[in-house]
């Protein structure tokens, strides 16, 4: 196999193990489709974006969960948007923490937010991680000559 | 959106405004703008993206009544597609602001939301906005839109 080939091949296990594993879902194939030669770089764009209001959203967050008197609603509104930027990329596992952690803010429990917080971090952490594999992937096949496959 | 190919309405957008109907989007999540203008532009559509109501207000000329020159009077979208959940102004209350004035009441407005409540839905549909979308939003969903809202050609 030429190393073209090796990587389409690493590119392809890869990608179905984010999707089998659950770290992404259809909506992460819907950004990718929205890319094309006019943007050509919207789906690393839109990613860093998120990582960046990710960890925003986090940081306030954890501030708001250390006050003596918890604002839930205000935990509430940033879970919130993480949860529709999540979605909204298709970061499958960080939206599922999310919804655990709604309800949490609605039962006001402190404990159960601190422990989803926790998670969200663990999970920002691993999609990054595993996106800039992927990404890397991709920059690799394409300087080899090749093109980006089509998402399954 | 009830009206055949034969809308008066629609004719006079598809003259006056050729093929690249331009739309309004209004979110206030940064990513989900991102996503909406990507969408949008993918449709052959000119967007503005607004991160709330009241912004999105002072860009169709409804800020301050008084300030409204003459140029104000047309409206300079042919679409709003907004979120409903936002902070200050909701989505709803944005529709209610549209469709009471006199020169924007005509543009379609399209409710976007990541919650399938369907009380939520009804209010907005009786408001007057012509459709609600489930968020996260697909390509699929805004070709559809654009095709029943602006009368695709071929």
């Amino acid at each position: 196999m030429d190393l073209l080939s090796q990587l389409q091949r690493q590119l392809a296990d890869f990608t179905a193990s984010l999707y089998r594993e659950g770290f992404v879902d259809d909506q992460f194939t819907q950004l990718q489709k929205l890319q094309d030669e006019s943007s050509p770089e919207f789906v690393v764009e839109v990613v860093s974006l998120f990582f960046e209001d990710c960890e925003k959203l986090v940081n306030n967050m954890a501030k708001a969960l250390e006050q003596q008197v918890v604002d839930f609603k205000q935990v509430d509104s940033h879970v919130h948007q993480l949860k529709g930027s999540s979605s909204s990329i298709g970061a499958a596992r960080i939206k599922n923490v999310c919804i655990a952690f709604k309800t949490f803010c609605e039962a006001q429990n402190r404990e159960g937010c601190l422990r989803c917080l926790q998670q969200v971090n663990h999970e920002h952490a691993q999609l990054k991680t595993n996106l800039q594999t992927l990404f890397t992937l991709e920059r690799q096949i394409v300087a080899n000559g090749g093109s980006i496959p089509a998402m399954q | 959106m009830e009206g055949d190919g034969g809308s008066k309405l629609e004719n006079a957008m598809m003259e006056e405004y050729g093929d690249e109907p331009h739309v309004l989007a209004v979110d206030d999540n940064l990513i989900d703008r991102k996503l909406v203008e990507r969408l949008l532009k993918n449709s052959s559509c000119k967007v503005t993206t607004a991160e709330n109501g009241l912004r999105a207000l002072e860009y169709l000329g409804l800020g301050d009544e008084n300030k409204a020159t003459l140029e104000d009077r047309v409206s300079k979208v042919n679409l709003i597609i907004t979120d409903y959940c936002m902070p200050g102004m909701t989505g709803y209350e944005l529709l209610k602001k549209i469709k009471e004035s006199s020169i924007l009441k005509e543009v379609p407005v399209v409710i976007m939301s990541s919650e399938n409540i369907p009380t939520r839905i009804n209010k907005c549909l009786e408001e007057g906005a012509q459709k609600f979308m489930l968020k996260p939003l697909k390509q699929s969903d805004v070709v559809e839109l654009r095709c029943n809202l602006m009368k695709c050609r071929s």
